[in-house]
């Protein structure tokens, strides 16, 4: 369902030529739950980027379903990014002027269901991260651990097929971290297909899949279950 | 393309989701700086709206009191060639057959030479006041139905009908109230109530008191001395009724136009030119009506330029202080247009709050305080000429200015790198 193909990714730094992602090619089928592991710099949230539609790599192609999306155009990644895939950042990154609920409702919204539809839609995902008593609080009113389940409310309430996340427990506490992986054990166990970036081993170890990264290159690639 | 793409970049869902993300960020935004905004706005409204119109309305003031006071609504003059109207009393009658007469005032003028101070004088040919003018004949009782003169009166008492040896001066003709001393433009000096004047018509002459000294603002009576008009008629030479001018008031409503149709199809235009208040008003104070509305839309469109910098900066910080915020939109699929449309919404908001604001100082404090406190001008009393239509336009460049202004900063910040506003890099 999602393929990665010769993907390349290089920056310019002054007269220094940066090789963040070296050539990689690997598939993900439809429902794993796939980590990627690394030391700081190895590219694996590069890799996550360019996988995830928010940046163009280099060279090499990124398939979905198919289709490469590479060569697309800004509209139809953003159409892409909005109907097949979620994302949850390490910093949350939600809307600080919207509620929780509405933060889930946009991109629903823009989805083309009605407001009451996308309401409903909403709040069955806030549920299901059990913040549905709190869905009305600004996230300036709630706690590192909640403002992260909105983000993950917000990334399966349109029920996409790739779910992406960047070091989702990164700036939680070990207990809202459990709870957090938990989440996202629930939601492939259900089916749906996650990527998540970690540097915590434990974690990584729990998904079907981990791939480890070391200077933008895939130096393992191992089941775990 | 899916149904579902179609629909995410079809401009009503755009416009949908651009109207949801700016609602609640005006009902979220620091209340303050939405005040001053709308401040801004609404004083830009203002400034659009009252300079050109108080510019405007220092000639409207003018025209106003003109057909108010002087012309009415329609005037029958003599024809260029003639010194009176002919068949004036049968003018008259058929005057007062129009369909929405009010009410009419026959008028006697005459040229004339004022002489003030020549009782100082003993030698013939001595220098003394003197100055040539319009002597204006009037049936008190008539004028003052029609004109309302009397109140017009700044010093002294209106005229009677047996005030045949008095007169009334108007101020202009005065130096002690219009200290005019420049070769070929004087007045005369030492009059005040109670003085006596020497009127000079051809051959004949006739020393009247001064009863009374009026300040009207309207050429007509402020820089003629009006007596009775059966004086008037005397001194002219008039034997017969056939008078100067009868200007007519219609009631509220009726058109002028119709009305002046009315005397022509009638005949009056064998005996006398018949025009209405606009055709009779001197074409100098329309030019200076348009000059004046040029000069108050050049004002108000640098206040225009100031508003849309202003909103152009406040969108653009705005913008950019939540350049993540919008990485953040995009980068979950949310389209740029719609995140444009919020832009724009939330500028047509703070216009359209201003303009209501504005609109509602304008009709329902500015105008009608100026309308009982006109501005006290020289050559008028200002009032604020701000009709509907021409507000609506204004109200509509405002907006458009200002919509135009929000969407260009935005655009430029939202044209930036998805991941980079995110990542805040």
């Amino acid at each position: 369902m999602l393929q990665a193909e010769h993907l390349t990714k290089t920056f310019i730094s002054g007269d220094q030529k940066i090789i963040a992602l070296n050539d990689l090619s690997f598939s993900v089928p439809e429902g794993q739950f796939l980590t990627i592991t690394g030391r700081s710099g190895s590219g694996k949230s590069t890799l996550l980027y360019q996988l995830g539609l928010l940046d163009i790599p280099t060279s090499g192609k990124v398939l979905i379903d198919g289709v490469d999306m590479v060569p697309a155009s800004e509209n139809e990644r953003t159409g892409t990014r909005l109907n097949d895939l979620g994302y949850i950042f390490q910093d949350y990154a939600i809307l600080p002027s919207l509620t929780a609920l509405e933060n889930t409702v946009l991109p629903l919204l823009m989805q083309g269901y009605k407001i009451s539809e996308a309401e409903e839609k909403a709040k069955k995902a806030l549920g299901r991260v059990g913040l549905l008593d709190r869905m009305n609080n600004l996230p300036s009113q709630l706690s590192g651990g909640q403002q992260q389940r909105v983000a993950i409310a917000r990334a399966i309430g349109h029920d996409p097929k790739i779910i992406f996340a960047d070091e989702p427990t990164a700036n939680l506490d070990s207990e809202t971290s459990e709870q957090v992986i938990k989440t996202f054990l629930d939601l492939n166990k259900d089916g749906q297909t996650i990527i998540m970036v970690t540097h915590e081993p434990e974690y990584a170890k729990m998904a079907h899949r981990t791939i480890t990264m070391n200077d933008g290159k895939i130096v393992n690639d191992v089941l775990n279950k | 393309m899916s149904d579902r793409t179609r629909i995410e970049n079809s401009f009503s869902q755009n416009a949908k989701v651009g109207w949801y993300l700016a609602q609640r960020d005006l009902k979220r935004a620091n209340k303050w700086t939405t005040g001053l905004i709308v401040l801004v706005m609404t004083f830009t409204f203002l400034n659009l709206v009252v300079v050109a119109g108080i510019l405007v309305g220092l000639i409207q003031g003018s025209e106003d009191a003109q057909k108010k006071y002087a012309i009415g609504d329609l005037v029958v003059s003599q024809f260029l060639n003639m010194a009176y109207i002919e068949q004036t009393p049968k003018v008259s009658d058929i005057v007062a057959t129009i369909p929405g007469f009010k009410d009419e005032t026959v008028r006697y003028s005459g040229s004339a030479q004022f002489e003030s101070d020549y009782r100082k004088t003993i030698n013939p040919g001595e220098l003394h006041g003197g100055i040539g003018g319009t002597f204006l004949g009037i049936d008190p009782d008539q004028e003052q139905k029609f004109s309302g003169v009397s109140k017009f009166i700044i010093k002294g008492s209106y005229l009677t009908e047996d005030d045949q040896n008095s007169v009334l001066v108007g101020k202009n003709l005065l130096y002690e109230y219009t200290p005019i001393d420049a070769p070929g433009f004087q007045n005369l000096k030492n009059v005040t109530i109670g003085s006596r004047i020497r009127v000079t018509v051809g051959g004949n002459q006739k020393e009247y008191y001064v009863k009374g000294i009026v300040s009207s603002k309207v050429d007509e009576f402020d820089n003629t001395v009006i007596g009775l008009s059966s004086e008037v008629r005397k001194m002219i030479g008039r034997t017969d009724l056939n008078a100067g001018t009868i200007a007519i008031q219609l009631l509220p409503g009726t058109d002028p136009v119709a009305a002046k149709d009315f005397l022509i199809k009638n005949g009056v235009g064998q005996y006398g030119r018949v025009q209405t208040a606009d055709e009779a008003l001197p074409k100098f104070l329309q030019d200076m009506k348009v000059t004046f509305g040029i000069l108050g839309s050049a004002i108000s469109g640098i206040g225009l330029i100031v508003a849309s910098i202003t909103i152009f900066i406040v969108i653009f910080v705005n913008a950019i202080t939540r350049r993540r915020y919008i990485g953040i939109l995009k980068g979950v699929g949310i389209n740029r247009r719609a995140i444009l449309y919020s832009y724009m919404y939330q500028a047509f908001a703070y216009a359209m709050v201003g303009i209501v604001i504005g609109m509602f100082l304008v009709f329902g404090v500015i105008k009608p305080y100026f309308a009982s406190h006109p501005i006290n001008f020289p050559f008028s009393d200002g009032i604020l000429v701000a009709d509907v239509s021409g507000t609506l336009l204004r109200a509509g460049i405002l907006l458009i200015t200002t919509v135009i202004a929000g969407y260009i900063p935005a655009r430029i910040v939202i044209k930036q790198n998805t991941l980079s506003a995110i990542l805040g890099r």
